[in-house]
């Protein structure tokens, strides 16, 4: 069946199209939506298979990340170590599996958490308006000035070195989820002019009823688009941070502080660099392609589906 | 027979001379990834030279697309054949340069929004002075002066001044009588105007009307009107031509059109209008279903899917535009017309159009208030029209269970709301941190009004009048600055968001722009059923209510799961009014309900709302700037004027005989889709524009622009509109007015 038969053609004439999407819950819609749009589902597949590798692969591999006597150092990829080993005697394939896992719970973690916050802190600020999205926004301002890395070298100094990665990703939320919030208010202030809002407010609905049910969803595309940056952005500040001696330590690793450490090394011993660079390219595009699918799925006015 | 044919040739032969432009076999089609998309089709007209031609039709019917083919403007990727002929030169693919020194020389252009047809960082004297300078080798002295004497004929005041002011200094009908004044600097042959008036205010309109006419005068040039608005055509033009569907359907002197169309679809537009010199009884005729895809035209005759005589022949032959053989144009020599024995030729693309000979808009189409748009036969509309009023009926049934509701005959209607002296006022503040007040809106100043049971109260004015902020004061949407609002008694401006929420069952509103009033990521079930679970309805109750009100609605109930981009204009109105009927409201606030709608479909909606209001005993507070509309639906009117209530009367009392001279003027602005009527009917005409309301004049608001005060009155007279703002007085019978010095006149 042609997409087009059914989202593109008949789309001034409801009538004609009556059985097709009649019985669908929004849900198996979005679902739909998705499935068609097929960068997405390819990378969906991609992502899966990357986690699958990150958290399960470490069951089935004989050596984890840390340092084990029986592992030569230096060594090319062979049959015995996949993708080589370090100068420290690690198992570079062990170190990949347990980096990507660790940095895709930083990524993800921030990526939801600041999200959430300030998808939430900037609807508020910009349905209201006025004194209140002054004050709000002044926040957001002062959390948007503040280096990230000074902020976590201050925070994570304190609570000393080799934080959690929870701790981590608690830290990289606290100043990233500014930017969400100036995005969603934008949006949002020119969303709550518009007449669905007051439609709603005359029938007595209340602020988080409008603010979660009409402003939110609508603002979705800025919002996933805003979410998958913020993956790549979480990356990397893990990794700078762990290049600083803040973030994740020897030996528990991460992708960024495999880069960081390789980086001498890409013509001398390059299996110690692209293993973690390719994964990490593949995280960061895996998850923009699936943010485009789904702002495009969410969004029932989007008739064409990129194939 | 044989003097008609000679005639024709006769006038053939005079004007073969005398054609500025002639269109021939013009066709566009846009290429698309659907395929092919063919805009304009076979489209052929001559214009004389001082003629006027109108060129009327629904959006999307091509007519501006065809105008901007001749103008050479549409984009590359468009491609145009036939061929466009101006003063003999084929002007259609000609090269950017070549066809540069012809537009605004011999050919100039009128866009709809003067606000972008001006370029905002430029001045207006040297805007005008740029179109003189790029076709004459004058100076930049002479071309200023010519600037000065063009703002002069356009009527614009203190031109010297208005010279070296900027776009954003003007208003809009200043704006668009410079864009006429550009459109007339090099005396071109022919003036295309697209819309020019629809952006703008009747009183406005009919001032840049009378601007264009001049500029016919000064320059002689031939004028194409492309416009929606069958009282413009009406008034301004000699032929029109109807197009649909890409193509011109019928073409002919603007009376044989008007008062004998012999196109169904023609005959249809006219009766699917509400007009000011109709009764309010009339029902509208709105034309079945929706002007057909062009991507997905019909075989045969394009309106044939619509058209309620199309048989077999129609869905097969596409039906040429033909001279028609009739002896109707004697008739129009003795009816009094102005046809002249030999009037242009009228022409009809229609098989039957013999059949039209006298016949009415209500004799072919059906009045019916169910939505049409996706059914394409009589018997359908039928079918839907009976389970909707199986519908009603149940639904009226569970409605007596309720208490209140049921006892509606008595004699004096109850007062459902009453608004005493509102006032809002919206703060404008300064720049910056601090946000200083530094002034205020006065968007409503001291409006009193109440609305009775199952009555149509309609407010009506021009844009920032304040009638859609005295709309959202009444439902406590904002908050008042000083008055009072009560429903039933109970006053509402105080009351909280929480303690409103009760009351909002009652007090319903439904919106002007069908897109924006519906959320595009809901779903139109969950749409209508959101007020009900903002007022804790149970989800499984909700739904089923809802199916009962697409119904009620005249709409398909399966189609509840679909998003409101899957549907037209007009059923997404309905879909509007089915969420603020599922509280069961005894109040409904429509703010231009029907403004955005094609007039063939607006009867549909017009009809709707007059039927769930006989229905259900619903009580309308509608808001509205169209006169017409509102004769036809309304009981009482109250005319406001920046913010100022300025007139109030029954529907009959105040068409026939205003009494304030701005409910004159707007009476009177209101263009008559009849072309006689039109040209005949006494005018009282305003200047200028509406004042800002952050600082309305002295004494009576209306005084600035207001005819009798510039003409009628003596200065003592005169004072005491300056000093003294004129009460509402009422003249009897409850006709109340606002003016010192009114009286009544009879206008249509």
């Amino acid at each position: 069946m042609s997409e087009n038969g059914m989202f593109g053609s008949a789309h001034r004439e409801p009538a004609k199209k009556a059985k097709n999407s009649a019985d669908r819950t929004q849900l198996q819609t979005v679902l739909i939506r998705f499935s068609r749009h097929r960068p997405a589902m390819i990378s969906l597949v991609l992502l899966a298979l990357i986690a699958l590798f990150a958290f399960v692969g470490p069951f089935f591999w004989t050596w984890d990340h840390t340092v084990y006597r029986e592992i030569p150092s230096n060594q090319p990829p062979s049959g015995a170590h996949p993708l080589g080993t370090s100068a420290a005697g690690h198992d570079v394939l062990g170190q990949l599996m347990r980096g990507a896992q660790q940095t895709l719970k930083v990524a993800f973690t921030v990526s939801l958490l600041s999200t959430a916050v300030g998808a939430l802190w900037g609807a508020t600020a910009g349905y209201y308006g006025g004194r209140v999205d002054a004050l709000m926004m002044r926040i957001v301002d002062i959390f948007l000035i503040v280096p990230l890395l000074v902020a976590a070298a201050a925070i994570a100094g304190n609570s000393g070195a080799g934080a959690s990665w929870a701790a981590i990703a608690l830290i990289i939320s606290i100043f990233s989820w500014a930017t969400i919030a100036r995005v969603v208010r934008g949006v949002v202030l020119s969303l709550r002019e518009q007449e669905f809002v007051e439609a709603a407010r005359a029938s007595g609905a209340s602020a988080p009823w409008i603010i979660i049910r009409h402003l939110l969803p609508n603002a979705a595309g800025p919002i996933i688009v805003a979410a998958t940056l913020l993956v790549a952005v979480a990356i990397l500040a893990e990794a700078g941070m762990s290049f600083l001696g803040l973030g994740i330590q020897l030996p528990d690793i991460s992708l960024g502080q495999m880069i960081g450490a390789a980086r001498t090394a890409v013509s001398t011993r390059p299996w110690l660099f692209y293993p973690p660079g390719v994964l990490l390219v593949l995280i960061c595009l895996t998850i923009n392609f699936i943010g485009d699918g789904l702002r495009d799925a969410l969004d029932p006015r989007q008739t064409r589906v990129r194939r | 027979m044989t003097t008609e044919h000679m005639n024709e040739e006769h006038t053939a032969a005079a004007g073969a001379d005398d054609v500025v432009l002639e269109v021939s076999g013009l066709s566009v089609t846009f290429p698309s990834d659907d395929g092919p998309l063919p805009a304009v089709r076979e489209v052929s007209y001559e214009l004389r030279r001082g003629e006027a031609l109108g060129i009327v039709g629904e959006s999307g019917s091509g007519k501006s697309v065809t105008s901007m083919a001749i103008m050479g403007l549409l984009p590359r990727n468009a491609k145009v054949e036939g061929s466009a002929k101006l003063l003999g030169q084929e002007i259609i693919g000609l090269s950017d340069k070549r066809i540069s020194e012809v537009r605004g020389q011999k050919i100039a252009m009128i866009f709809q929004d003067p606000l972008t047809s001006l370029n905002p960082v430029y001045t207006i004297g040297y805007q005008i002075a740029e179109a003189v300078l790029a076709h004459r080798k004058v100076s930049k002295k002479a071309a200023m002066d010519r600037a000065l004497e063009l703002l002069e004929i356009v009527g614009i005041p203190s031109p010297e001044q208005r010279l070296r002011q900027y776009p954003h200094e003007l208003s809009g009908g200043m704006r668009q009588r410079v864009v006429i004044a550009i459109a007339m600097a090099n005396d071109p042959d022919v003036i295309i105007a697209d819309e020019p008036t629809t952006a703008l205010d009747v009183t406005v309109q009919a001032q840049v009307l009378e601007a264009l006419q001049k500029a016919r005068q000064e320059t002689g040039a031939a004028l194409v009107l492309i416009t929606h608005d069958l009282g413009v055509v009406a008034g301004q033009v000699d032929r029109v031509g109807v197009m649909y569907a890409g193509r011109i359907v019928e073409m002919g002197a603007v009376e044989e059109v008007f008062y004998r169309p012999r196109m169904p679809y023609a005959l249809g537009l006219l009766g699917s209008l509400p007009r000011l010199d109709g009764d309010r009884g009339d029902r509208l005729t709105p034309i079945l279903g929706t002007p057909p895809s062009l991507r997905d035209l019909p075989e045969g005759c394009g309106f044939a899917p619509r058209c309620p005589m199309a048989r077999d022949l129609c869905h097969q032959e596409e039906p040429r535009l033909a001279l028609l053989e009739t002896g109707d144009r004697q008739d129009a020599v003795e009816d009094g017309g102005s046809v002249e024995g030999t009037g242009p030729a009228h022409t009809a693309a229609c098989h039957f159009s013999e059949e039209l000979v006298g016949a009415t808009a209500a004799d072919l189409f059906r009045a019916t208030s169910v939505d049409t748009e996706g059914v394409g036969s009589v018997a359908e509309v039928e079918a839907a029209e009976s389970s909707v009023a199986g519908a009603r009926g149940e639904y009226l049934d569970e409605l007596g269970e309720e208490p209140g509701r049921a006892g509606s005959g008595t004699a004096e209607p109850k007062v459902l709301l009453t608004a005493t002296d509102l006032v809002k006022n919206f703060p404008i503040r300064s720049k910056g941190l601090l946000r200083r007040r530094i002034g205020d809106v006065q968007a409503v100043s001291g409006i009193s009004l109440d609305l009775r049971e199952r009555e149509t109260l309609a407010l009506v004015g021009e844009s920032g009048c304040g009638k859609s902020t005295t709309a959202r004061l009444l439902l406590n949407l904002i908050k008042l600055t000083s008055g009072e609002v009560s429903y039933l008694g109970r006053p509402l401006h105080d009351l909280t968001d929480r303690r409103m929420r009760p009351l909002r069952k009652d007090l319903q509103l439904v919106f002007q722009d069908p897109f924006a009033s519906l959320d595009p990521r809901m779903t139109v079930a969950d749409i209508i059923a959101e007020p009900m679970r903002i007022h804790g309805s149970a989800h499984r109750d909700a739904r089923k209510r809802v199916s009962e009100l697409l119904e009620l609605v005249g709409l398909n109930p399966e189609h509840g799961s679909r998003y409101p981009h899957e549907f037209s204009g007009g059923q997404r109105q309905r879909i509007g009014v089915a969420r603020a009927l599922s509280l069961n409201p005894r109040v409904l606030v429509l703010d231009e309900p029907v403004s955005a709608l094609d007039v063939s479909i607006q009867a549909g909606v017009i009809n709707l709302l007059e039927d769930l209001q006989d229905e259900l005993g619903l009580s309308y507070l509608f808001v509205s700037h169209d006169l017409s509309v509102v004769k036809h639906i309304a009981d009482r009117v109250a005319v406001m004027y920046l913010g100022k209530m300025v007139e109030t009367a029954t529907t009959d009392q105040l068409f026939s005989s205003p009494a304030h001279p701005y409910t004159q003027a707007l009476i009177s602005a209101i263009p008559l889709p009849d072309p006689v009527k039109e040209r005949t009917r006494e005018r009282i005409t305003v200047t200028g524009d509406i004042p800002s309301p952050a600082d309305p004049p002295s004494g009576c608001r209306f005084r600035t622009r207001c005819p009798k005060f510039a003409n009628e009155l003596s200065d003592a007279e005169r004072a005491k509109c300056v000093e003294e703002p004129p009460e509402l007085m009422d003249r009897g019978a409850g006709h109340r007015d606002a003016c010192h010095y009114s009286k009544v006149i009879e206008l249509i």
